[in-house]
C-alpha cells in the first residue's frame, strides 16, 4: 500500500462519511456544513490527480460560492430544526433498499466490464491539470461554449430576479 | 490505481445522493443530494481524463489527450451555479407562498 | 329465339318497376291497363315460343355467365322445351286472365295500393317464369325463391290486419323450410357432378351412387313439400286464403304451388333412378290427398274449402309423380290451373256480390242473381270431380290408372278420395247457389252479377276447364294422346303402363260412377236444409283440420320461442352483454386504481425511476440471471 493509495482511501471514506452525515442529519445547517466537507475531500482527490485547476475551482465555487448561497436561503428563511415531520419509515427504508440495490447492480456491472480491467489511472503525473495547458484548450478548442456559458449566466440572473420579485 | 476503485467510490457517492433526494423531505436538502450527485460525476470523470491521459503518454509526449474532460468538469460546475441560483430562487417562492419547503406540499401538481 | 325469351321475361319485370316506382302519381285505369298488357304480351310471345318448339325448336339459349368459380360454371341460361313451353303458356294465358279479373276485384283500392298490388303480381309471373324457364338449377332456385317473396308479400297485401300478416309469415317461413331442402339438394349435385345445368346434370346421373341420388331426390322432394303444400308443411295454404281471391286463384291455386311438380317432372331422370323417393312422394301424395279432402268437408268459409281442394288435388298431382306417371301429373296440372282457377275466381265473384261475406252458411240461392257466375262454377265443379268429358276426367284418370298399375291399393284409396272430392265440391257448390237465400236483407239487396271483366274470365277458363282435356284422350277411348307424345322428349324416364284394355274401362267406370252417387248424394243433402249445426265427432276432428295447427304450435312454436327466450336473456342479456359491459366496467376500475400511482409526490416518481432503471439494467445485462449477476459482483 504505498502513499498515495493510502491517502486515497482515507479521502474516499471521509467524502462517503460526510455524506452519509449529509444525509442523516437533523438540521439543515448542518447537513450543509458536512457537504463542504465532502466538497473538501473531492477537492482533495483532486489534487491527488493532479488537477489543480479544477481542485481550486471546486473549493472555491463550490464550497465557497454555492454553499454560502444555501447558507443565506437557511437563514433566510429561519430553518433551524426540522420542525415538521419526518416521512414514515416505510419509505425510508424503501428509499435506502432501493439505493443500496441500484449501487450493486451498477457495482457488477462494473466488474463485468472488461476493456476497463487494466487501464490505470495516472497520478500526480501528467500536466493536463495545470492552468496553463487547461487555459490553452479552453480558449482555443472550447471557445465556442465558454462564450455560450457567459449568456447562460445572464439567463440565470435575469431568471433569479424575475422569479424574486414579488 | 485501477480504474476500477474511483468508479466505485463514485458509485457510492451517486448513490448516497439518491437516496438522499428520496429519504429526505426539505427541499434544500434534497437540492444538496442532487449537489452531491453532481459531485461525483466530476471526480469520475477527471478520474477518466487522467487514465486517457496515461495511455496516451506512452506514445507522446506531449500530448493533451484527457484535456476535454477536464473542460467538461468545469462546465459541469459553471451549470451547477447556475442551476442553484435558479433553484434557490424557486424554494424562495415556495416558501413564501406555502410557509414550509415540505416537497410534499407540491403534490397540488396532482390536480 | 333468345330475343323471345328475353322479353317474355321482361315484360312483366318492366310492369313490376313501373307500377312499382310510379304507384303514386298514376291512376287506377292507367295502372291497370298496364299490368295486363304487360302480361298479354308476354302471353303472345310464349304463344310464339309454344309454336316454334312445336315444330322443333327446342334449344338452350346463354345470356351471360352468372358464377364462375374454378371448375364451376354456372351460366344465367333459359332452356325452351316442350315442358318449359307448356307451362310457360299457362302461366301467362292465366295469369293474363287474373290481371284483367283483379283490375275489377280490387277497384275498391286507393290508386297506390292498387299500383302496389298489380306491381306485386308482375313480379310474381316474373319470378315464375324464371322458375319455368331455368336452365339450371340455380336459376330455377332464383325464380322458386320469388314466388316464395312475392307469396309474402300478397298474402300481407292488406297488411293493416295483423291476422294476414302472421299469414304471410307462416307461409313464409314454411316455405323456407323447403327451400332448405332444396338448397341442399343443389350443393349435392354441385358436389357429386360439378355443374348444376339440366342437360349436364342428367346426361352425368348415371354415374351418382344410389345413396346420393336417393339423397339429392330426397332434398328436392322436401323443397317441393315446401312449395306444393304436402305433409307436413301444408298448413299455410289455407291460412294463405288471407290474402285476396285473385291471388289465391294466381298463386296457391294456377302456379307457385305447382312449381314443385314442374321441379320434379324436369328431373324425372333423377327420381326415377331412386325407388325409395317415388314411394316416399306416393305416400306422401296420397296421404295428403285424403287428410285434406276430409278436412275439406267440413270446412264453412268458401276460400278455405278451395284451399284444401287445392292441398288435396297436389297430393294427387304427387300421387301421379310417385308412380311414375310424369305426363299425367303434368296434364293434372294444367287442368287443375284452369279450373282451380275457375273455381277460385267464381268464389271471388260470389264474395264481391256479397259484400265480403265468406262464410258459405249465409249464402244460398244464389243462381238466380249470379248466373253467369253459376253457371261457371257449376262447370268448374264437375271438371275438379271427374266426370267425362271435361277435363279433369281425362287427368286424374290417367294418374289412377298409373296407380292401379303399379299397386290396386293405391288405385283404391284415390278413388276414396275422389269421392270425397265431389261430396265436398258439390256440398260447397249446393250450399252457395242452391236453395233459400240465408242472409241479410241488405246483402240481398246488394247481390248482382260482376262486371264484365270478372265474368269475361269466368266464361274463358269455364271454355278451357271443359275443353282441356281433349289433348290428353288416352287411346283407348279413340284419342292419340298428343299431350304424352308432345312431353315425350323430355320426361324420358316415363314408362307406359300396360293394363289390360277391358280392366281399364272397368276402372274408369268405376270411378266415375262412385263420383256421380257421391254428387248426388251431397246435392240431396245440402241443397234443402244447410248445416248449421255444430260438427260431432269425426266431424268434429275433420272440422278442426285434424288439430295439425295445434300440434305444430305444441311441439315446435313453443320450443323455439323458450329457446329463443332463454338465448336472450340468458345467454344473450347475461353472458355476452354481460361480458362485453364487464370488460369495460374493468377497464374504468383498473384505471381508477391505476391513477393513484400518480399521487404528486416527486419522491415516489424518483422511487419508481431507480427502481425501473435497476430493472432495465438487469434484464439488458445479464437476461435476467440474477445469481450469475451477484456472482461477478464479488
Amino acid at each position: 500500500m504505498s502513499l498515495t493509495e493510502i491517502i486515497f482511501w482515507l479521502l474516499s471514506g471521509f467524502a462517503i462519511v460526510s455524506a452519509i452525515m449529509v444525509l442523516v442529519s437533523k438540521s439543515p445547517i448542518h447537513s450543509i456544513l458536512w457537504l463542504i466537507l465532502v466538497f473538501f475531500a473531492i477537492s482533495g482527490h483532486y489534487i491527488l490527480l493532479n488537477a489543480q485547476f479544477l481542485a481550486i475551482v471546486n473549493l472555491i465555487v463550490y464550497a465557497g460560492a454555492i454553499m454560502v448561497l444555501f447558507l443565506f436561503v437557511v437563514m433566510l428563511i429561519n430553518l433551524d430544526k426540522e420542525s415538521d415531520p419526518q416521512k414514515n419509515i416505510w419509505i425510508k427504508l424503501a428509499g435506502v433498499i432501493s439505493g443500496g440495490s441500484l449501487l450493486i447492480v451498477l457495482v457488477s456491472l462494473v466488474k463485468q466490464a472488461t476493456e476497463i480491467n487494466a487501464k490505470e489511472v495516472l497520478l500526480s503525473k501528467g500536466n493536463i491539470g495545470l492552468i496553463e495547458t487547461l487555459g490553452k484548450v479552453l480558449f482555443t478548442d472550447f471557445i465556442v461554449p465558454f462564450e455560450i456559458s457567459s449568456v447562460l449566466f445572464l439567463s440565470a440572473m435575469v431568471g433569479a430576479v424575475v422569479i424574486g420579485k414579488k | 490505481m485501477p480504474i476500477q476503485n474511483y468508479i466505485i467510490v463514485a458509485l457510492t457517492l451517486f448513490t448516497i445522493g439518491i437516496v438522499g433526494v428520496l429519504v429526505r423531505r426539505n427541499a434544500l436538502i434534497v437540492f444538496m443530494s442532487i449537489e452531491l450527485m453532481l459531485n461525483a460525476v466530476n471526480l469520475l470523470l477527471v478520474a477518466f481524463s487522467k487514465v486517457h491521459h496515461g495511455a496516451a503518454l506512452a506514445h507522446n509526449n506531449a500530448t493533451t489527450v484527457g484535456a476535454e474532460a477536464q473542460i467538461f468538469v468545469f462546465f459541469i460546475m459553471v451549470v451547477a451555479a447556475a442551476e442553484v441560483s435558479i433553484g434557490l430562487a424557486i424554494i424562495v417562492m415556495l416558501y413564501r407562498n406555502t410557509r414550509s419547503i415540505d416537497i410534499n406540499f407540491l403534490n397540488r401538481l396532482k390536480n | 329465339m333468345k330475343i323471345i325469351l328475353a322479353f317474355i321475361v321482361l315484360f312483366p319485370l318492366a310492369g313490376f318497376l313501373v307500377n312499382g316506382l310510379f304507384r303514386n302519381t298514376r291512376s287506377k285505369k292507367s295502372i291497370a291497363y298496364y299490368a295486363c298488357s304487360q302480361i298479354f304480351s308476354s302471353f303472345f310471345l310464349s304463344c310464339i315460343a309454344f309454336y316454334l318448339v312445336k315444330n322443333g325448336g327446342s334449344e338452350v339459349v346463354t345470356y351471360f355467365d352468372f358464377i364462375k368459380i374454378s371448375n364451376l360454371n354456372i351460366s344465367f341460361s333459359f332452356q325452351i322445351d316442350q315442358l318449359s313451353a307448356l307451362f310457360l303458356l299457362i302461366i301467362t294465358g292465366v295469369g293474363f286472365l287474373i290481371h284483367v279479373y283483379s283490375a275489377a276485384y280490387m277497384h275498391e283500392e286507393e290508386p297506390k295500393h292498387f299500383a302496389r298490388y298489380f306491381a306485386y303480381l308482375n313480379l310474381f309471373v316474373f319470378s315464375m317464369l324464371i322458375l319455368v324457364l331455368g336452365a339450371n338449377y340455380v336459376i330455377m332456385f332464383m325464380g322458386w325463391e320469388g314466388v316464395g317473396l312475392c307469396s309474402y308479400l300478397l298474402v300481407g297485401y292488406w297488411f293493416k290486419n295483423n291476422n294476414y300478416n302472421y299469414a304471410a309469415k307462416k307461409a313464409f317461413i314454411m316455405n323456407r323450410i323447403g327451400d332448405l331442402g332444396f338448397l341442399l339438394a343443389v350443393f349435392w349435385i354441385i358436389n357429386k357432378l360439378g355443374t348444376v345445368g339440366y342437360t349436364e346434370v342428367f346426361a352425368k346421373a348415371a354415374t351418382l351412387s344410389t345413396f346420393d341420388v336417393t339423397a339429392i331426390t330426397m332434398l328436392l322432394f322436401v323443397g317441393a313439400m315446401g312449395k306444393s303444400a304436402q305433409i307436413p308443411l301444408y298448413t299455410w295454404l289455407p291460412d294463405a286464403m288471407a290474402g285476396p281471391t285473385p291471388v289465391s286463384a294466381l298463386i296457391h291455386a294456377a302456379t307457385m304451388v305447382t312449381a314443385g311438380i314442374y321441379m320434379i317432372a324436369r328431373s324425372n331422370v333423377l327420381f326415377s333412378m331412386s325407388a325409395i323417393t317415388m314411394n316416399l312422394i306416393t305416400i306422401i301424395g296420397l296421404a295428403t290427398a285424403l287428410l285434406s279432402a276430409t278436412i275439406a268437408i267440413k270446412q264453412n268459409d268458401i276460400k278455405k274449402v278451395l284451399a284444401y281442394s287445392t292441398v288435396s288435388q297436389l297430393g294427387y298431382m304427387f300421387l301421379g309423380l310417385g308412380v311414375g306417371a310424369y305426363t299425367g301429373a303434368v296434364f293434372h296440372v294444367m287442368t287443375h290451373a284452369f279450373f282451380k282457377a275457375l273455381l277460385f275466381l267464381g268464389a271471388g265473384s260470389v264474395i264481391h256480390a256479397m259484400h265480403h261475406e265468406q262464410d258459405i252458411r249465409n249464402m244460398g240461392g244464389l243462381k238466380k242473381k249470379l248466373p253467369i257466375t253459376h253457371l261457371t262454377f257449376l262447370l268448374g265443379c264437375f271438371a275438379i270431380s271427374g266426370i267425362p268429358p271435361f277435363s279433369g276426367f281425362f287427368s286424374k284418370d290417367e294418374i289412377l290408372a298409373a296407380a292401379f298399375a303399379s299397386n290396386p291399393i293405391y288405385w283404391v284409396l284415390g278413388v276414396v278420395g275422389a269421392a270425397m272430392t265431389a261430396f265436398y265440391m258439390f256440398r260447397l257448390y249446393a250450399t252457395t247457389f242452391l236453395g233459400n237465400f240465408r242472409g241479410t236483407k241488405v246483402q240481398e239487396l246488394h247481390l248482382h252479377e260482376s262486371p264484365k271483366a270478372m265474368t269475361y274470365p269466368l266464361i274463358i277458363l269455364a271454355i278451357l276447364s271443359v275443353v282441356g282435356g281433349l289433348i290428353g284422350i288416352p287411346e283407348i277411348l279413340g284419342g292419340n294422346h298428343q299431350l304424352h307424345h308432345f312431353l315425350s322428349s323430355v320426361l324420358t324416364s316415363e314408362k307406359p303402363i300396360h293394363i289390360n284394355h277391358n280392366t281399364e274401362f272397368l276402372l274408369m267406370a268405376t270411378s266415375v260412377v262412385i263420383a256421380v252417387i257421391a254428387i248426388l248424394f251431397a246435392v240431396n243433402k245440402f241443397s234443402k236444409k244447410p248445416e248449421l249445426s255444430e260438427a260431432k265427432g269425426l266431424g268434429k276432428i275433420f272440422a278442426n283440420k285434424w288439430y295439425v295447427d295445434e300440434l305444430y304450435e305444441k311441439i315446435i312454436v313453443i320450443p323455439l320461442l323458450a329457446i329463443a327466450t332463454f338465448l336472450k336473456n340468458i345467454v344473450e342479456k347475461s353472458g355476452i352483454d354481460g361480458i362485453v359491459n364487464g370488460v369495460g366496467k374493468y377497464i374504468q376500475y383498473s384505471a381508477r386504481q391505476i391513477r393513484l400511482v400518480q399521487n404528486g409526490q416527486v419522491g415516489s416518481y424518483v422511487l419508481f425511476m431507480v427502481l425501473a432503471f435497476i430493472i432495465m439494467i438487469l434484464i439488458w445485462v445479464n437476461d435476467g440471471h440474477i445469481y450469475k449477476f451477484l456472482t461477478q459482483l464479488f
